[in-house]
């Protein structure tokens, strides 16, 4: 119990210090996770409405996949990403080993699954008949789609939500493929695995409470701003 | 008259289940022509061959003397729209909703919300812009998705079962709604319904069609008066009766439609004859109702349909009657399967066809 205290008047000391290498890591960790969830959404939302919308053989097969690469360990991924990137790997001319790069790539690609899982509910959850009404107002393929992905929105935001959660958590993929590098490539969680094995507990807990408030700070935005009625509910609340 | 739509030969199957059956259909520009036949009969199937939304598997679909292709299916779905029967509106205000069709077309702003306007003026929904949709009653939700089919102005209008989701004072703002735009916009609409009596009052032609085939094609006239006995029988359209008629000493006809079923009618005739009860013309009651009405019979609830917010009965009273009552009705008078109870209608509900 010491130590959480300890650990929340750290988190308070470092919020307010003006340290600027702690500031860093938190840019990085926001950056790496925030870019990485936005090349996810990107190439799995298309992914998503074919699955959603359309029925093909071997849909359910590759839906399965989807749903069952949702827990790959973050180390085993970051373990996989590292011998690709190496220098003697197939993928070593890239030279984004040890780099931002090989962070958010291995991110995008480990919260792709969840994000594709959660989106392909969403757009199943549309009524079918959805495209047709869009296609007999006049809309073409791609604007039936957009009607269908409009409707299918709540859905979407809480799968880019959920992605981005599990980006900013993870520490294999940071760890194995970034390097860890002070400066560079450090983010919140290796930070919090380097303290906490140098026996540093109360900054280790205060990065740990900071990283649960930003995820938590970010979600609670994207709540209010889909229902800011929320707010005056709150206000209107027996004191 | 012009075609604006001739279809021949169509064949259509889902999976190994043939939905439509060499169907050779046209439809004429500026009429109104209904599709009738019960449920399951194709005719939805149909409507949405029209709307170029389904490819049939053989045949050939015409529209304006060009042939449908694939190639040119999304061309010909700007001219021509469709209200399905579950009424399905998106996730936002009245007019958003309205205007989708119109974005689509990139109509400019101003000319846009005049024309949102007016089709909202013309469903009786003034003043509902910002509404959001979706919160509406029934009614007010199918009289959206009209305003939004209506606003686009398009050379065929098709629609299935407009009215079968709603109450009666609904249903007939509906109707009228249908009537003064074939009247004033010549629009061209073909409308599926297996309700009798909306068949005969608003089309120009009748498409009788069961099994995927379309049995018989006429005037009113000529599937009211001259087919009635096909048209009885063939489907087992809701209240539809055939039997044999004889005047009374007061001047009113007894219709026997077997199974010690009679039928009182307000009208005078003689012979065998097809008579038809609108559902919502019958009164369901626990008890038995004191009243003018002539007819009055007791039966058992085979069959409860819910529709929103009505509810369709089946009672056995001898003959399958069908009786519409709200939901509210309904759960107010605490009804079941199997519950026992009395029909109650006027002689002048009874219509001959």
């Amino acid at each position: 119990m010491d130590e959480i205290i300890s650990g929340i008047i750290r988190a308070f000391q470092l919020i307010f210090s003006g340290d600027p290498s702690f500031y860093g890591i938190v840019y990085r960790s926001l950056l790496f996770s925030g870019v990485a969830t936005i090349l996810a959404v990107l190439w799995a939302t298309p992914i998503a409405m074919v699955l959603g919308l359309k029925n093909f053989r071997g849909k359910s097969i590759i839906k399965g996949f989807f749903t069952s690469m949702i827990g790959i360990p973050t180390v085993a991924l970051g373990l996989f990403l590292w011998l690709l990137l190496s220098k003697a790997g197939p993928l070593g001319f890239l030279g984004l080993l040890y780099t931002p790069g090989a962070i958010i790539l291995g991110e995008a690609l480990l919260v792709t699954p969840l994000i594709v899982s959660i989106a392909v509910n969403a757009v199943e959850s549309v009524d079918p008949e959805m495209m047709n009404l869009a296609k007999t107002l006049g809309a073409s393929e791609s604007q039936a789609s957009i009607a269908v992905l409009k409707e299918a929105v709540n859905g979407m935001i809480l799968s880019n939500a959920a992605g981005f959660n599990r980006a900013i958590a993870e520490l294999g993929v940071a760890l194995m493929a970034g390097g860890n590098l002070a400066g560079f490539t450090d983010v919140l969680t290796t930070d919090i695995s380097n303290l906490t094995s140098r026996g540093d507990f109360s900054t280790a807990i205060a990065l740990a409470i900071i990283l649960l408030a930003i995820v938590f700070g970010i979600n609670l935005i994207i709540v209010v701003a889909r229902n800011p009625r929320i707010l005056f509910i709150l206000g209107r609340m027996p004191q | 008259m012009t075609a604006i739509i001739e279809m021949k030969d169509l064949t259509l199957s889902f999976g190994n289940q043939r939905v439509l059956n060499d169907i050779t259909l046209q439809v004429e520009e500026g009429e109104i022509l209904a599709l009738l036949g019960p449920n399951g009969s194709g005719k939805t199937t149909l409507l949405r061959v029209l709307a170029f939304l389904l490819k049939p598997e053989s045949g050939e679909v015409k529209f304006q003397g060009e042939k449908v292709t694939d190639k040119n299916a999304e061309k010909m779905r700007i001219q021509s729209t469709m209200v399905f029967q579950k009424t399905l509106l998106f996730s936002t205000t009245v007019f958003n909703n309205v205007a989708y069709g119109l974005k689509m077309r990139k109509m400019p702003k101003t000319v846009l919300e005049e024309e949102v306007r007016k089709a909202l003026k013309l469903v009786k929904l003034e003043g509902f812009e910002k509404r959001s949709a979706k919160k509406l009653s029934g009614g007010e939700q199918q009289r959206v998705a009209l305003a939004r089919a209506l606003v686009l102005k398009t050379k065929l209008l098709l629609l299935d079962e407009p009215t079968a989701n709603l109450d009666p004072k609904n249903a007939s703002v509906i109707e009228e709604i249908i009537t003064t735009i074939n009247h004033e916009l010549k629009t061209t609409i073909a409308i599926a319904t297996h309700n009798m009596f909306q068949a005969k009052a608003m089309p120009q032609r009748i498409a009788l069609i069961n099994d995927g085939k379309i049995t018989e094609v006429g005037t009113s006239t000529d599937i009211f008066n001259k087919l009635s006995r096909n048209l009885a029988v063939f489907a087992a359209v809701d209240n539809t009766f055939a039997g044999s008629s004889k005047i009374t000493g007061a001047g009113t006809t007894t219709v026997d439609v077997g199974n010690g079923v009679q039928i009182e009618a307000a009208f005078q005739k003689q012979g065998e004859i097809s008579v038809f009860i609108n559902p919502q013309d019958i009164i369901l009651s626990k008890k038995p109702l004191e009243s003018s009405a002539r007819n009055v019979f007791t039966g058992r609830i085979v069959e409860i349909t819910d529709m929103g917010s009505l509810v369709r009965l089946k009672v056995d009273i001898g003959k399958l009657l069908t009786v519409q009552i709200t939901k509210r009705s309904f759960n107010e008078m605490g009804l079941n399967l199997n519950y026992n109870v009395f029909l109650t209608f006027k002689a002048s509900s009874v219509h001959i066809i």
